[in-house]
């Protein structure tokens, strides 16, 4: 009893400094910002809420359960391949299985089958992330590798959409508007009109709010932007990369509308409908896979609206948000390589030989 | 000043929590004598000084005892008056054994014979720099570089400008704060001596806002010096001497240049007030002011504490611990060296020892990198730390190299910042040594 008293007081009296090999020894700097990857998922996950909860709020329990779906069997397809690997259980703890999920449902329909969920998750997971040898690695966004695998594999599914709960339609599916303009395009003599059907202020009201066909996430407008905000906010993406992208698309097709009214409808049809908006602000900012630099990132936005409205205008598909970011994503380290930063005191170096010169 | 945010330079980081207010208010105390010093003769960047005593010698307080070992070289001074008891290796600050004279101090603390003041107004600049040079200046902040060096430019060179670094941006560091609340004066008229040495009357002094108490204090005594002060924001490295000029004077140094490129010159100031008892009253430099603090320690605050001090000493003169330290580091945390001996002595350059509990020091492992970009952000020298390590950890130094490694000040900016905690800066360090010693061969 007395011993362990003493073995308290002792401390308070006068505390020994510890022995020289008792001490730490690295290099600094010796502090670290309170950040780590799993905050870093985590803030991008608050961003997607507003977004998440427009689906919901448009496609009601359907959209819940795809998102569950998705989240639990890309965590299962991580824990798997983790353990088959021999590696460390940290990509799960870090969260980004689970916002890999997450963006995989904001990009389905809230109609498809759960076993569609489990396809690609591990589609996302397993052929979009792990075989590159895991996080940090991927070249291409997993969610946008699983999307496209999909829709290419399973077209029935990937390419019926289900009506929102505000939607005055009787039936079980509805037509996004992008699709409407797409078959406008090829088959009716008369577009302008069917244009004017699906391109007018009443519809950009309710594109804006996301009363419209599509997946998930990409529907409402309004909540996407305020996701975008979020995401500036916190510094986690480049503000480069959705602003050209969107910019560039609006211009591309305004040009083409100007000039050829009857072969796509007005910039702001293409940028309230189809996954333009989710993909610019969520899918082509991806950290890993676009550009470090901010230079890189403005060309890959352009790069991105560019092919985009290729797709969109004169492609096979309906919507080429996914495709062109894909493409660009393939083009990441070339632009990486060419797009650098000078370094401080570059340009005075210039001048300098320049003015003995 | 230009704004109450204070002027700045482009990235950099804000530490989360800067532990400056630990010894903030802390005034600068004398350390009581200790029985012996052991000085280490090697402090200064360049040449090691001559050794000019041997055992048995009795010395004098202020007694050179180590002379200038060639142009990028300072004597060293006795720190009290006592007996040379040996020569021998201690612990070094960098981790290897470095050789100190051991001196047995008697008590009395006495001044040898001073050099005589000096008229510095009517002086001729080369009796100025050698005066300097003979009382053993050297950048305090850090660097340790001989400061009469950096007053003699090639002839080429012509200087309008000079700075004095008083940001102080490493977290917990106190030490030039106290030195320019305490002794405005001090630092104002080295600033002046330094001018007139160099022959420029355009003289600045940057202090982060953060120390609003020394601005003010050295703004109300500064006219009579015609010296500016500059409120600088407080964001880490602005200390760091490129982006002092970029942020004061909005010149840029050109890449592999020194400050004399832009006709400029900058000074710690410590190194200022050093040299304000140098030419004023003769003394040599034989003390400095440093910060004890960090959590474990039982009551931070700042010393001026006589060369030579062990900092196991220099512990206690701050009350001791209060809860184990993990970690002990001189300078500051952004930028200092761990220690793995408390024997390791106080030297020109010992801005700070710093104790950092266990729970602080988390060693964190490293995951890979997810290209957030956030070293680039932080880079003050516009680098791209995260492509440069993934050149490094390949081996491609060349590559490295190519892409302006050489550039890098080491300020840690970039691990500081990665969520995915990977030692860039630590890479860089080995790289950039690595590559020199190629380029020797």
């Amino acid at each position: 009893m007395n011993e362990e008293i003493k073995q308290e007081a002792a401390p308070k009296a006068e505390m020994q400094l510890p022995k020289g090999n008792e001490l730490v020894l690295s290099s600094s700097p010796h502090i670290h910002a309170n950040e780590d990857v799993q905050k870093v998922m985590l803030k991008v996950m608050i961003a997607l809420m507003p977004a998440v909860f427009a689906g919901m709020l448009f496609f009601g329990n359907a959209a819940i359960l795809v998102i569950l779906y998705c989240i639990a069997f890309s965590v299962a397809a991580e824990m798997i391949w983790c353990k088959f690997a021999g590696k460390p259980l940290n990509t799960v703890k870090d969260l980004s299985a689970v916002l890999t999920g997450l963006l995989l449902a904001m990009n389905l329909s809230a109609g498809v089958p759960w076993w569609l969920c489990l396809i690609g998750a591990f589609l996302a997971i397993w052929l979009g992330k792990q075989v590159f040898g895991g996080l940090g690695h991927n070249p291409f966004n997993p969610a946008l590798v699983a999307r496209v695998a999909l829709l290419i594999a399973l077209p029935k599914y990937m390419t019926s959409w289900v009506p929102t709960r505000f939607m005055d339609i009787d039936g079980i599916t509805c037509a996004t508007p992008l699709g409407v303009v797409s078959t406008t395009e090829k088959v009716l003599q008369n577009a302008q009109g069917v244009f004017a059907n699906v391109a007018n202020p009443e519809a950009y009201q309710e594109y804006f709010l996301g009363n419209m066909g599509g997946c998930l996430g990409e529907t409402s407008a309004v909540a996407l932007l305020l996701g975008g905000v979020i995401l500036i906010f916190f510094k986690l993406i480049k503000w480069q990369v959705p602003v050209f992208y969107v910019a560039t698309v609006a211009a591309f097709t305004a040009i083409i509308n100007y000039f050829f009214p009857g072969v796509t409808p007005p910039a702001l049809f293409h940028i309230l409908t189809g996954g333009l908006l989710l993909g610019a602000i969520f899918m082509a900012t991806d950290m890993v896979t676009s550009p470090m630099t901010k230079k890189g990132a403005v060309l890959f936005g352009i790069g991105c609206g560019l092919i985009t409205c290729i797709i969109r205008i004169w492609g096979n598909y309906p919507e080429g948000v996914s495709f062109a970011i894909l493409f660009m994503n393939s083009l990441v380290p070339l632009i990486d390589r060419f797009a650098t930063k000078k370094p401080f005191g570059f340009h005075a170096r210039e001048d300098k030989e320049g003015a003995k010169a | 000043m230009s704004s109450s945010k204070g002027l700045t330079f482009k990235g950099g980081i804000h530490p989360t929590s800067d532990g400056k207010a630990l010894s903030s208010s802390a005034a600068i105390q004398d350390a009581p004598l200790l029985e012996e010093y052991q000085v280490i003769i090697h402090q200064n960047i360049g040449a090691p000084p001559k050794v000019l005593v041997a055992k048995g010698d009795e010395v004098k307080k202020g007694q050179v005892i180590a002379e200038a070992g060639g142009f990028v070289s300072v004597a060293l001074h006795s720190p009290t008056s006592g007996k040379i008891l040996k020569i021998d290796n201690i612990p070094g600050p960098m981790g290897v054994p470095v050789q100190a004279v051991f001196i047995s101090a008697d008590g009395e603390d006495q001044w040898g014979e001073l050099m005589p003041p000096m008229d510095w107004k009517n002086a001729e600049p080369q009796a100025i720099k050698d005066r300097i040079r003979d009382a053993g200046v050297v950048g305090m902040g850090g660097a340790a570089f001989p400061t009469h060096v950096k007053l003699s430019p090639p002839p080429e060179k012509k200087l309008d400008c000079l700075i004095l670094n008083g940001a102080e941006c490493e977290p917990y560091l106190t030490a030039d704060h106290r030195l320019m609340v305490e002794y405005p004066e001090k630092v104002l008229e080295g600033a002046a001596i330094l001018g007139k040495a160099i022959a420029v009357t355009d003289i600045y002094i940057g202090v982060e806002v953060n120390k609003m108490d020394a601005i003010d204090t050295l703004l109300a005594k500064a006219d009579a010096y015609g010296i500016k002060i500059v409120g600088l924001q407080v964001k880490y490295p602005q200390g760091a001497e490129k982006h002092l000029i970029s942020a004061i004077i909005k010149r840029e140094v050109p890449t592999g240049g020194l400050p004399m490129d832009v006709a400029c010159v900058v000074q710690n100031v410590g190194s200022a007030a050093a040299v304000a008892d140098a030419v004023t009253e003769g003394k040599p430099l034989i003390e400095r002011i440093t910060t004890i603090t960090g959590l474990p320690v039982k009551n931070p605050s700042n010393w001026r504490l006589k060369l030579g001090t062990p900092i196991v000493e220099a512990i206690k003169f701050a009350g001791g611990i209060v809860c184990e330290p993990a970690k002990i580091i001189l300078g500051g945390p952004m930028m200092g060296f761990a220690q793995k001996s408390l024997q390791v002595t106080v030297t020109k350059n010992t801005s700070g020892v710093l104790l950092m509990k266990k729970e602080e020091i988390t060693q964190y492992q490293s995951t890979a990198c997810i290209r957030c970009g956030r070293c680039l952000d932080a880079c003050p020298m516009n680098l791209q730390p995260g492509s440069l390590s993934a050149a490094i950890e390949s081996e491609k130094f060349d590559l490295a190299a190519k892409n302006n490694l050489m550039d890098c000040v080491e300020c840690g900016s970039c691990a500081y910042v990665c969520p995915s905690n990977r030692p860039l800066v630590q890479h860089f360090r080995r790289a950039k040594a690595e590559i020199r010693n190629r380029s020797k061969k």
